[in-house]
């Protein structure tokens, strides 16, 4: 008779960390867990090589118990172990939100600009410039009937600029308004805007029905009047600096954010935020590289991008300090991961596009999100004409997938950013599905960051947390 | 679990996972009665013979009173049988029957 050969145990997988003199784990299924000397001393000895479970518990007071937690958690694992690949939202997945475009025109002609740049994918020739109130009206009612079991949804107006078709905006925010209640369900509202076009009493109509509200604005003069210009090549600055004022001191319902986009040339991360926060007074400010092809004069280089990662680490620092004392920073690319890493979110994609959120052209076409609207090959269908087109759908969404990104499946921050933006794929790469490599160091860095934030935060001010306990979507 | 601490809400909702598991096991190998009830489910878990009838074809010799056939549709083995449910309804339906062979008169009707 022969003995069965013992089972061997190895390291599963995760990213491990510190923070306030605490040690973490941060596990593939988004799970924080602050580990003890015991966790240490078994990872310790998995490093060297796989073991059996007397070798591993030897030594260890209630060894039999610490290992079965950390197998319970997936943190060691048995030789034989394979990687699960996770599940697909449900085909019927309910709309959570709509982003609404209302017209594709602009007063500005930023020359980064994804709609009308280069690099654009819309092909918005031939179809209308504007919405109309009868597509605006069928797409608050497919979000309403696409949306079974949420209390609340929300619709984001977008562009173009915005405001350029505000008279819509305001029918749309009564008559979605309306309808909401009717069904006794909870709607809200947002925006992004260049301001440029802000009056006081547009900004009492967005105060009074608690419009969320987004300002595309690149920092002090001489860096936001680099790209962000009128037709003619002049800045815009001037013209949008008194009506953000005006806009913060009047708005009080919702708290206002800017929205910057790091160019070759605009990457002083710290001093475009001290201006927006301080001079302006944004109640949060948010970053992202530009999406772009690389070769574009615009386009931030790796070097450029490092440089750009050092400062947002002095913003991090700065955060670190703030929530320590309980208090809001501001800084949003720290909150905004905060918040998914309280969840504990694992993602299957990226964002919500295609799934919980679709954006709508003026046409009525159906876009995976604004970022695709007026795109022909995009197309997911149109508002007016049998709505969502399934097969599309489903094609987009089996690409996105995470199963379906192979160079993600042994990255460690995959749980959160699942591949990275669609968009900026499809303009990198010609395809929406494939990962985006171009950024994976910069992503593992500035998550790990986060983590450590979070880890001494959880530590040292563990009530902070609470702020970011409610869920976004319901 | 003792020794990871879950800190944020995924974490705990492994950590209540595995002490729910455990808390399973521990119940089956407790030897004093639990505080509260562990039924343990499925025929597999219960030894119950005898449903049929004896040697001389009649009930007298089962190596189990045919009283106690009641409670493999009631406890042990709960099968859908025209019984009420032991688990979620009527927990106390045989209660005033301690022995099914003496008592078997004092279990009542229900009406759901």
């Amino acid at each position: 008779m022969t003995a069965a050969p013992a089972q061997t145990y190895r390291l599963g997988e995760f990213h491990e960390f510190s923070g306030g003199g605490r040690r973490f784990l941060y596990l593939p299924a988004g799970a924080i867990f602050e580990m003890d000397s015991g966790v240490a001393a078994v990872i310790g000895k998995l490093s060297q090589g796989a073991a059996t479970q007397e070798e591993l518990i030897a030594g260890l007071a209630d060894g039999a118990e610490l290992l079965g937690e950390l197998c319970a958690a997936r943190i060691v694992v048995t030789q034989d172990a394979v990687r699960e690949p996770l599940e697909t939202p449900p085909a019927d997945f309910p709309l959570q939100s709509l982003v609404m475009n209302l017209t594709n025109q602009c007063n500005l002609s930023c020359q980064y600009c994804y709609e009308f740049g280069e690099d654009k994918v819309a092909t918005p020739e031939g179809k209308p410039k504007f919405m109309d109130i009868d597509t605006a009206k069928a797409s608050v009612d497919f979000l309403l009937a696409q949306s079974p079991g949420r209390r609340s949804v929300h619709i984001t107006f977008f562009g173009g600029e915005t405001l350029m078709n505000f008279p819509l905006l305001k029918q749309v925010v009564n008559y979605a308004t309306e309808q909401a209640a009717a069904q006794g369900r909870a709607i809200d509202f947002s925006l992004t805007t260049n301001a440029t076009l802000l009056t006081p009493a547009i900004i009492e109509f967005l105060s009074e029905n608690r419009i969320g509200v987004t300002v595309s604005m690149d920092g002090p003069p001489d860096l936001h009047d680099q790209l962000r210009v009128f037709a003619n090549g002049q800045g815009s600055y001037a013209t949008i600096a008194p009506r953000v004022r005006a806009l913060i001191a009047g708005h009080r319902t919702r708290p206002i954010t800017a929205r910057v986009t790091l160019t070759n040339g605009v990457t002083d991360v710290v001093r475009i935020f001290r201006h927006l926060k301080n001079d302006l007074g944004f109640h949060e400010v948010g970053f992202a590289p530009v999406t772009t092809s690389p070769d574009r004069l615009y386009a931030i280089g790796e070097r450029g991008m490092d440089g750009v990662l050092e400062k947002f680490h002095v913003l991090a620092e700065e955060y670190l300090e703030y929530a320590l004392r309980g208090e809001m920073h501001g800084f949003s690319n720290v909150s905004d991961t905060i918040a998914e890493l309280y969840q504990g979110v694992n993602k299957s994609h990226p964002c919500g596009a295609g799934l919980g959120l679709l954006g709508v052209g003026p046409s009525g076409d159906i876009a995976p999100c604004h970022r695709f609207v007026d795109s022909d090959i995009h197309s997911l269908g149109n508002i007016k004409t049998g709505g969502v087109d399934r097969e599309k759908q489903a094609d987009f969404l089996n690409r996105g997938h995470i199963n379906s990104k192979y160079d993600c499946h042994t990255c460690w921050a995959r749980p959160l950013c699942a591949g990275g933006c669609h968009h900026e794929a499809f303009v990198r790469y010609g395809d929406t599905g494939h990962p985006n490599l171009h950024y994976c160091d910069w992503i593992r860095d500035w998550t790990d960051t986060c983590l450590r934030i979070y880890g001494t935060v959880s530590a040292l001010n563990p009530d902070f947390l609470q702020y970011f306990a409610e869920r976004k979507a319901l | 679990m003792k020794h990871l601490r879950p800190v944020n809400k995924k974490a705990q909702r492994i950590d209540d996972l595995v002490t729910a598991a455990g808390e399973d096991v521990v119940a089956l190998q407790n030897q004093n009665p639990a505080q509260r009830p562990h039924i343990p489910m499925g025929c597999t878990l219960a030894f119950s013979p005898g449903w049929e009838v004896d040697s001389a074809g009649g009930t007298a010799g089962l190596c189990q009173p045919v009283e106690r056939d009641i409670y493999d549709c009631y406890v042990t083995c709960f099968w859908p049988a025209q019984v009420p449910d032991h688990l979620n309804n009527y927990p106390d339906w045989a209660s005033k029957c301690a022995s099914a062979t003496k008592d078997w008169r004092h279990l009542d009707l229900v009406f759901p």
